[in-house]
């Protein structure tokens, strides 16, 4: 049952319980004799489906929940004390005993009585200990101290191999806390200084055998969480995915000092998503099991179902961009209310369900898809949407990249016209739009993602570059970035006539070779063909091929990322963006743009920097390219226009200012007598 | 057209006031304002701004807030007085203590039968508003602390009071404090100061809008007493509030110099559900706004700065016209300058004192454009300071420079001046005709054997001057019955002729040789700003708050040909769009066709014989007609000459030598001699 979560909890030494969470409800419980003891912390066998507990350190007890008393069921007495018994989804529990020796307990209960080795020395403590499971095998942690040296031991089986490793520490570890995640095991341990550490620690036992001496661990540091005054004394860090850490016990960067806080912090970004303070005390305790963190705290436990979304700095940092006009913009909650939460309602459990049924029915057909979208987006609020929108277009990318018939392209659109996702949160999203030639949503991806790596910008404009004419025309785009293209290709024609003459800057001057001689009115006159820049105003690509190459122009980019990406263009991909950048320049520089009214155009600063660019990626590959001889020599000529441009005004910048000092009015004392002439 | 040697001087230390109140009356389109110097000045809405009275201040007044009820203004000081102003005749008509100390503010409700006043001693007292006086009602709850701000719910049963770290309302009829808003006080160090409510605004719907020195606009509400939104707009305080008639505008002004700009809109679109939100700024002062009025159509400030600042609000004006520029009254509107053109004296006239200056000389000549050395320079005759508390409201020296006259509202004197070479005495003429209590404006024949004195009612008596006896002529009156004051006088060359205009905008011709009125110029719907009758030929010229331009022939008692076709053709659109009005017109008797005119930013001469600019015509062509050579000019050039090399004008007049003389006063000195504007970070300071 996906909803009933058992603990077995401890009651003050003697009682093992369990609780079903759904209903808060003990489901059972069970009492040791009095004077005996309970040593371990009662696991949960799932395999025999029975439970495990261990008694005065040496007696190993077996029961099943319709045993009503322990006394009654198996129990067997060991040779060495029990340290902790690990229980494992789907394999035999693991025994830990306190001198460091490991035993599957089926084997041990097979002969209680065999002989445990020593393989910690005498001083030797065992503090913390996990199990984690991997795809081939089970491995088992423990960290030891020894006169405030700490240990970490790494136990694997089959074959049976334990490695030491020396923890350097400045203070004492509080918390340990390992995943297997990608292949390896992360270690994430907290220190009463509120620092936390990741040791990442192979699966497989290293080749190198083991030196004579402990080597110490490597390590990073992950987080330095406030600590307030004085050092942590119960804290526990425990992560829940790659970036993000729940952390109790500590204080809250921004409420004073009480340690009694649950925050939930990203690493990556080192912000906090989300802090909340607990009532009671708080024991340093956290769990987390199938997306719900478990924190026991004064006399109760708290279930706190939580989601992670991919980790972008976008919402880490609060600024994924919010359609304006609507509420004030909430900031990414990890745990969308905490105040339902902590008193006892279960409304966010149910939500959740929501979820992940919506999630599991995208199933059905592109229609069926949409209809559920519609209805499941209409019930959601906005803190939760921000959440689902981008899990459920990455289940669906998924789903289109495992089904190609299946493109619910309306659905797609519609998540992302939501703002609420950016390129990190479904980095799949915009190449499967480009795979598609889905044009019109790769144009809304480019409009709204703020975050789109260098090499998808590339791959985009690749795309947009060297997909057909006729196919490009088809597809139906943003009506405002369509308007600002057909406005700027039709003034071509009658502003391409006059717009020589403006302020009375000829560009054919520069055409000419002696560039000191002012400009014959009968040579322009005469060979007006011969102007490459009054000719060259025709549009070089479609409308839409215009509209798109626009989009990618404004999406923001750093040039050391882009340049080895625009090395993968073609050379004839090359020159027809060239062409195409230089006939916006031609425009901007004919000031038609500011007539054009439209939302979003490229800045003539954007075009310049994309010419410079593309230059510096491709140049030598131009400069040998024959077909690319005339664009170049127009580009040198704007070039050179612009470097005669800034020269004749750096040696009229005297006279200016010797203008602007006569403006000046002279100093007028208190009368004089002036002479005035009127006509 | 010709060269002058121009006198240009800038001696005239004209330091305005600072603007401490504001209060407009919505029937008649009037603004009342009132200046720290305790002067009040009345400017109509309707007619361009034009400063159409003057209330002269006096020692200690300390006028701290001004109410209009019905077509009645009242104000209230720091001396603790409510004084209600004689319009008419441009004085205090009578005061009356509130017995509350110190007043800080005075409201009156929209039914126009109380005024409320708000004390130092913490009590709010109302006043019945009666016949020709106001009457002691009652004082509402006292409490601890100044009221320094107060506002009337438009029913006129409730009243809100802005006071230190708390807002109260009260019920007008029980006089009981019905609810306590308490003000929160400022962070940081200013925790420690107490929170002063400058400005409290009471809406229909009992929304209360309070502005305070934690610079804090809150907006109330008065059913529960919460705050329901609180908007930071400064660092510094929040001086003064308004509230425009329709209730969805409120200005508030900031010692930032800023005025910033709520309105009632609805934050959805297409939804019903408004709030007040804070939409523009504006910044056209320098110094502390300390009031602020919301006309609807647009923002009118004032403040520490002096400046009277008209911002209109485009959104609300539908046609383009003259009430769509940003206007900033700078000079009053008449002259301070009298000037003896055949002495070459300039009398200036500040509030407490005159100066008399003799203009220096230079025998140079010089080409245009040059300054010519000065031979002798300018010379303080006299500086002759008035006796009393009242100030000076007109002055004038005569056109020989031996009389200089001035008139507060208390007194009138004259005074005759011996000039032999260096030495310069005065003497008081004491038996003066007992007619010639208090002027509104003085002038001189031009023969200086007359004085008229402009006084109640429109009438002007005449007194004639000669060594040794004053004697009472008579006393002119209009037909009309006018009560209004007269505010300019102008008397013709030859002595036959006086002209008078008052307030009602009636312009009256006098004959001197019968001593009675000749006839009455057409009244036109824009106040005189300027007028004089021509040397030579007679004809009165009048120039009018909106710009238009009139001669009127005395003889012939009808407007001249000229005047005519000025009103067929229309002046050009460049000369109805100036924003500050004529304020002198003067002639040249070598040129009878040329006539002298100047604002604060030009001065002009009008030539008759040449054509009239039409609308296409380059309207300021003197620099095309510099450059053009001599020939081609007459072509290009029409009647208005205008210059614009002397800026920031309070008086141009041609001299008896042809020399003119132009008053200039900089903007940057005023702004020099102001106190130190709040600091305010700017980049990298």
């Amino acid at each position: 049952e996906q909803n009933c979560y058992l603990i077995i909890q401890f009651h003050p030494k003697d009682t093992p319980c369990c609780f079903q969470v759904s209903d808060q409800k003990p489901l059972g419980s069970w009492t040791v004799k009095q004077g005996q003891c309970i040593t371990c912390p009662a696991v949960y066998n799932s395999q025999t489906k029975e439970y495990v507990v261990v008694t005065d350190e040496k007696v190993v007890r077996v029961w099943k929940d319709e045993d009503i008393s322990i006394e009654k069921a198996f129990k067997a007495t060991v040779s060495a004390e029990v340290y902790r018994i690990h229980s494992i989804p789907d394999r035999e529990p693991v025994v830990l005993f306190r001198c460091g020796a490991v035993r599957s307990l089926d084997s041990l209960l097979s002969a209680p009585q065999q002989p445990v080795e020593k393989v910690l020395s005498e001083e030797e403590v065992i503090r913390w200990s996990t199990v984690v499971q991997t795809e081939q095998q089970v491995v088992l942690l423990f960290s030891t101290e020894q006169k405030d040296e700490h240990y970490l031991y790494v136990q694997r089986f089959s074959p049976n191999t334990l490695v030491k490793h020396r923890l350097e520490t400045h203070s004492t570890p509080l918390s340990f806390a390992a995943t297997y995640r990608d292949g390896n095991i992360h270690l994430l341990y907290l220190f009463s200084n509120g620092c936390v550490y990741e040791s990442v620690l192979q699966t497989r036992p290293t080749g190198l055998a083991v030196s004579e001496s402990v080597q110490a661990l490597p390590r990073s540091v992950l987080l330095q969480l406030p600590v307030g005054e004085g050092e942590l004394t119960s804290a526990s860090a425990l992560p829940l995915d790659e970036a993000h850490v729940a952390v109790v016990g500590v204080p809250h960067p921004s409420a004073g000092t009480g340690k009694d806080y649950l925050c939930l912090w990203n690493t990556h970004f080192q912000t906090l998503q989300a802090g909340r303070e607990l009532a009671g005390m708080i024991y340093g305790q956290l769990w987390c099991y199938s997306g719900k963190l478990f924190v026991p705290h004064g006399k109760s436990l708290s279930v706190i179902p939580f989601e992670c979304q991919k980790s972008s700095l976008a919402s880490a940092v609060g600024k994924l961009k919010q359609t304006s006009g609507t509420k004030e913009s909430k900031a990414p909650t990890l745990v969308a209310s905490w105040d339902t939460l902590l008193h006892g309602e279960s409304t966010q459990t149910q939500k959740s369900r929501v979820t992940r049924k919506s999630v599991r029915h995208m199933v059905g057909s592109v229609t069926e898809v949409q209809k559920d979208m519609d209805a499941f987006l209409c019930g959601l609020e906005q803190g939760e949407l921000q959440v689902a929108a981008g899990r459920l277009a990455s289940e669906l990318v998924a789903r289109c990249q495992a089904d190609p018939t299946f493109y619910p392209q309306a659905t797609l659109m519609q998540l992302v016209e939501t703002n609420y996702m950016c390129h990190s949160v479904c980095p799949n999203l915009l190449m499967l739009a480009l795979e598609k030639n889905d044009f019109r949503l790769c144009q809304l991806c480019l409009q709204l993602f703020h975050d789109i790596p260098e090499a998808v910008t590339c791959a985009c404009l690749k795309t947009i570059l060297s997909v057909q004419d006729a196919e490009l025309e088809q597809v139906n785009l943003e009506a405002d970035s369509l308007l600002f293209m057909k406005t700027l290709t039709q003034t071509t024609d009658h502003s391409g006539k006059d717009s020589g003459q403006r302020n009375g800057f000829s560009p054919q001057v520069l055409e000419e070779e002696s560039c000191d001689v002012p400009p014959d009115p009968v040579t322009k006159d005469k060979k007006p063909a011969k102007d490459p820049l009054a000719l060259d105003m025709s549009c070089p690509v479609g409308l839409h091929r215009g509209v798109l190459i626009n989009e990618v122009l404004q999406t923001p980019y750093s040039d050391n990322l882009l340049l080895p990406h625009l090395k993968d263009l073609t050379v004839p991909q090359v020159i027809l963006l060239l062409q195409y950048l230089r006939f916006l320049y031609l425009k901007y520089s004919q000031d038609v743009h500011s007539q054009i009214r439209a939302l979003r155009k490229p800045a003539v600063t954007q075009v310049m920097d994309w010419v410079c660019l593309l230059l510096d990626a491709h140049f030598t590959v131009l400069v040998l390219a024959p077909e690319a001889k005339d664009l170049l020599s127009s580009l040198h000529m704007f070039v050179r226009s612009q470097v005669k441009l800034y020269s004749e005004l750096g040696k009229i910048e005297g006279s200016l200012e010797a203008l602007k000092k006569s403006k000046k009015s002279k100093e007028i004392g208190q009368y004089s007598i002036e002479v005035i002439e009127l006509f | 057209m010709g060269e002058f040697k121009v006198h240009r001087v800038r001696f005239f230390d004209y330091m305005p006031s600072a603007i401490r109140a504001l209060a407009f009356q919505p029937q008649r389109e009037k603004i009342a304002v009132a200046r720290t110097s305790g002067s009040v000045e009345i400017f109509n809405c309707a007619d361009r701004f034009f400063q159409e009275k003057i209330i002269p201040g006096r020692e200690q007044a300390a006028t701290e807030a001004l109410a209009w009820v019905g077509d009645r203004l009242f104000s209230a000081g720091l001396n603790g007085v409510i004084s209600e102003y004689d319009l008419e005749n441009q004085k205090v008509k009578y005061t009356i203590d509130a017995f509350g100390g110190p007043i800080w503010t005075i409201a009156s409700n929209q039914q126009g039968t109380h005024l409320a006043v708000g004390c130092e001693d913490g009590t709010v007292k109302l006043f019945e508003v009666c016949e020709g006086k106001i009457q002691f009602e009652k004082n509402l709850a006292k409490q601890k602390g100044r009221i320094l701000s107060l506002s009337w719910h438009p029913s006129g049963s409730r009243i809100v009071a802005g006071m230190m770290d708390m807002i109260r309302v009260f019920n007008t009829e029980t006089g009981q404090s019905v609810h306590r808003l308490l003000v929160e006080r400022g962070i940081g160090a200013s925790r420690s100061v107490e929170c002063v409510v400058w400005g409290v605004v009471y809406l229909s719907d009992g929304t209360i809008i309070s502005g305070d020195s934690s610079g804090k606009v809150k907006i109330w509400d008065d059913l529960t007493g919460t705050l329901i939104k609180s908007h930071q707009v400064t660092k510094w305080d929040v001086l003064a509030l308004s509230v425009s008639q329709d209730e969805t505008s409120v200005v508030a002004g900031t010692s930032e110099g800023t005025v910033v700009q709520f309105q009632f809109l609805s934050v959805v679109l297409g939804q019903e559900d408004k709030e007040w939100v804070q939409t523009r700024i504006f910044k056209n002062h320098t110094h502390d706004v300390r009031t602020v009025l919301e006309l609807g159509t647009a923002v009118v400030s004032g403040g520490m700065d002096t400046q009277f600042v008209v911002r209109p609000l485009l959104d609300k004006i539908e046609e383009r016209g003259p009430e769509c520029v940003l206007r900033k009254i700078q000079f009053p509107h008449r002259s301070l300058v009298s000037c003896a053109k055949k002495a070459g004296l300039l009398l200036f006239q500040y509030p407490g004192h005159l100066e008399l200056w003799r203009l220096g000389e230079s025998d140079g000549h010089g080409a245009s454009g040059s300054v010519l050395p000065v031979k002798r320079k300018p010379e303080k005759l006299l500086h002759l300071k008035i006796k009393g508390e009242e100030h000076i409201c007109c002055s004038a020296v005569s056109p020989c420079g031996e009389w200089i006259a001035y008139s507060t509202v208390a007194s009138f004197r004259l005074y005759r001046l011996h000039c032999d070479n260096n030495n310069v005495s005065i003497t008081k003429v004491s038996k003066l005709p007992k007619v010639l209590s208090s002027a509104n404006q003085i002038c001189f024949s031009s023969d200086s054997s007359k004085l008229f004195a402009a006084s109640t009612c429109s009438s002007v008596h005449v007194v004639s001057l000669s060594q040794t006896v004053h004697k009472f002529v008579c006393t002119l009156k209009p037909k009309s019955g006018s009560v209004q004051a007269v505010h300019l006088l102008a008397a013709s060359e030859d002595g036959k002729w006086l002209a008078s205009a008052n307030s009602d905008r009636e312009v009256q011709i006098y004959n001197l040789t019968k001593m009675k009125l000749h006839s009455t110029v057409p009244v036109y719907n824009s106040g005189v700003t300027a007028m004089a009758i021509h040397p030579t030929t007679n004809n009165l010229f009048m120039v009018h708050a909106d710009q238009q331009v009139f001669e009127y022939s005395i003889e012939e008692k009808k407007y001249t040909d000229w005047s005519r076709q000025v009103q067929r053709n229309g002046l050009h659109y460049l000369w109805l769009a100036r924003d500050t009005p004529v304020t002198n017109v003067t002639f040249n008797p070598k040129n009878p066709t040329h006539i002298i005119l100047h604002d604060a930013y030009m001065f002009c001469i009008i030539d008759q014989t040449l054509p009239l600019p039409d609308s296409s015509s380059q309207f300021y062509n003197q620099l095309t007609l510099r450059s053009l050579p001599e020939k081609d000019r007459t072509k290009h050039s029409h009647a208005f000459k205008m210059c614009k090399t002397f800026k920031e004008l309070m008086f141009v007049e041609l001299m008896e030598d042809q020399s003119l003389v132009a008053v200039e006063r900089p903007l940057v000195e005023i702004a020099a001699q102001l106190p130190a504007p709040v600091r305010q970070k700017k980049f990298a300071t």
